[in-house]
Parts: C-alpha cells; sequence; structure tokens
C-alpha cells in the first residue's frame, strides 16, 4: 500500500520501504515513524543522514555490525554501540533507521 | 572452526547477474564469520576496475559496493596476474581496496593482492570451499 507524503502517494514495498530511493525526502521519514509511534529527535537523524551518505558512497544498506562500528569512527564510541542505537531504533537500527532513510533492506537482513 | 570459503569470480560485471550476485553472497556471508577470501580471474577482473559507469546499460552500478568489503571485513582479494595482462590491465586500472587493521590502531592496508597462476592454484588448494560465479 503506497504512503501518503505532501500530498504525494509513494510506493512502498509489502514491508514499508520505499520502491523508488528517489522519491526520498526528509518528511517520508516523519510519516514513516509517525505511524510507528516514533518522535525523531536530532539523534534520529544523525543516524538516517549518516546511513543515507554511507549508502551514496557505497550503493548499498550496510548490515548492522558494519553500520554500528562505522558509526563509532564517524560520529565517537559512546553511538558506535548495540545499545545506543537500539535505544533509538527499537526495531533494529539496520531495518528501522534505513527504511526512514529511503534505503533498501540491509543485504543479508531477513 | 571457521572454514575457509573462497569466491571466484569469472565474468565481466554487467551483461549477466553473476557479479552482483557474488557480492551479494560475499556481504552475507560476511555476518558468519568465516574466512572469506574472493579471486577475481578472466573477465572477472573487469569487476574491479575503476570509472565504471552503467548510464548506458539501465543498470545500478554496484561497483563503489567493493571498497565497503573492507568493512565487511573481507580483506583477502585475490587478483590473478596474468588474467589483468591477458586484457591490458595492471593494479593501476583497479579500484584501491583497503581495509582497517584494529590490531594495529585502524592502519590502512591493501586489500588486493596480486598473484600468478600458480601461487593462485596454491591458495585454492588451501581452501575447504569453493563458490564459483
Amino acid at each position: 500500500m503506497p504512503i501518503e507524503v505532501n500530498g504525494k502517494s509513494l510506493e512502498v514495498d509489502e514491508e514499508g520501504y520505499l520502491a523508488n530511493l528517489n522519491d526520498w525526502e526528509p518528511a517520508v521519514a516523519e510519516v514513516m515513524a509517525k505511524a510507528e509511534d516514533v518522535d525523531l529527535t536530532d539523534d534520529h537523524w544523525e543516524i538516517i543522514n549518516f546511513l543515507r551518505e554511507y549508502y551514496e558512497e557505497y550503493q548499498i544498506a550496510p548490515a548492522v555490525r558494519v553500520l554500528t562500528k562505522a558509526v563509532g569512527k564517524k560520529l565517537g564510541k559512546d553511538k558506535g554501540n548495540s545499545k545506543y542505537l537500539y535505544e533509538l531504533f527499537p526495531y533494529g537500527p539496520g531495518k528501522q533507521a534505513c527504511k526512514y532513510a529511503g534505503l533498501p533492506k540491509p543485504t543479508g537482513c531477513v | 572452526m571457521a572454514k575457509k570459503f573462497m569466491y571466484m569470480n569469472t565474468k565481466a560485471p554487467y551483461g549477466t547477474i553473476y557479479a552482483l550476485e557474488s557480492l551479494e553472497v560475499v556481504l552475507i556471508g560476511a555476518a558468519f564469520e568465516q574466512d572469506v577470501s574472493l579471486a577475481f580471474i578472466g573477465d572477472g577482473v573487469y569487476q574491479l576496475t575503476k570509472g565504471q559507469n552503467t548510464d548506458g546499460i539501465g543498470m545500478k552500478n554496484f561497483s563503489p559496493t567493493y571498497t565497503a568489503l573492507g568493512d565487511y571485513d573481507v580483506n583477502k582479494i585475490y587478483v590473478e596476474k596474468e588474467s589483468l595482462e591477458e586484457r591490458g590491465l595492471s593494479l593501476d586500472d583497479l579500484q584501491h581496496l583497503t581495509w582497517e587493521d584494529e590490531d594495529e590502531d585502524w592502519a590502512e592496508k591493501d586489500s588486493i593482492r596480486l598473484v600468478s597462476r600458480s601461487e593462485l592454484a596454491d591458495v585454492i588448494e588451501d581452501q575447504d570451499v569453493i563458490l564459483s560465479f
């Protein structure tokens, strides 16, 4: 079922990931988060933006282990750990944050 | 105990789905903490070339993803020297793939190992599992 963002109807797959990466805008993340009762804070956005940059550079959504390590390197050890990331994204930082960021589900995620 | 897995890449990057499928299997398999290495022989060496542009063929250019392999702890990438030479290529035509060694304060190291056909044969001999794409 498509989602409604700023009056536009955007195609998503059966798990809610955007069908077309280019459809993404910040409002997409807001709409998806609202549907899951998540209030997006600056900390959420930091990770969402990080994922979008990662995808831009490597053309993949990283596995959660790789994401954790890369966040630690870029944003510091206090953010590059599972506890911090799972508190922000309780459904799994890989799955949930990638979805909000408009990326495909991480390769290898089931 | 970790087994030695080698992914053998033998085909050009586009035109068939083998190269992309291999790369995805490698990324998925990396989660299982086995001893993983990749080999590129024959037209497979084209998968690692710099400056790929897929604008005209309607496929995603997935070559940037090879540079993420280091993040996945995949850092043994064997390229057969003869295959490069037969195609008029050298190491300079390939992307610079690196990994960071946690045990040496994240020192950046090269992932690509240029090997002769006979050296590669020895590496292959040493594997437990070989997957050919």
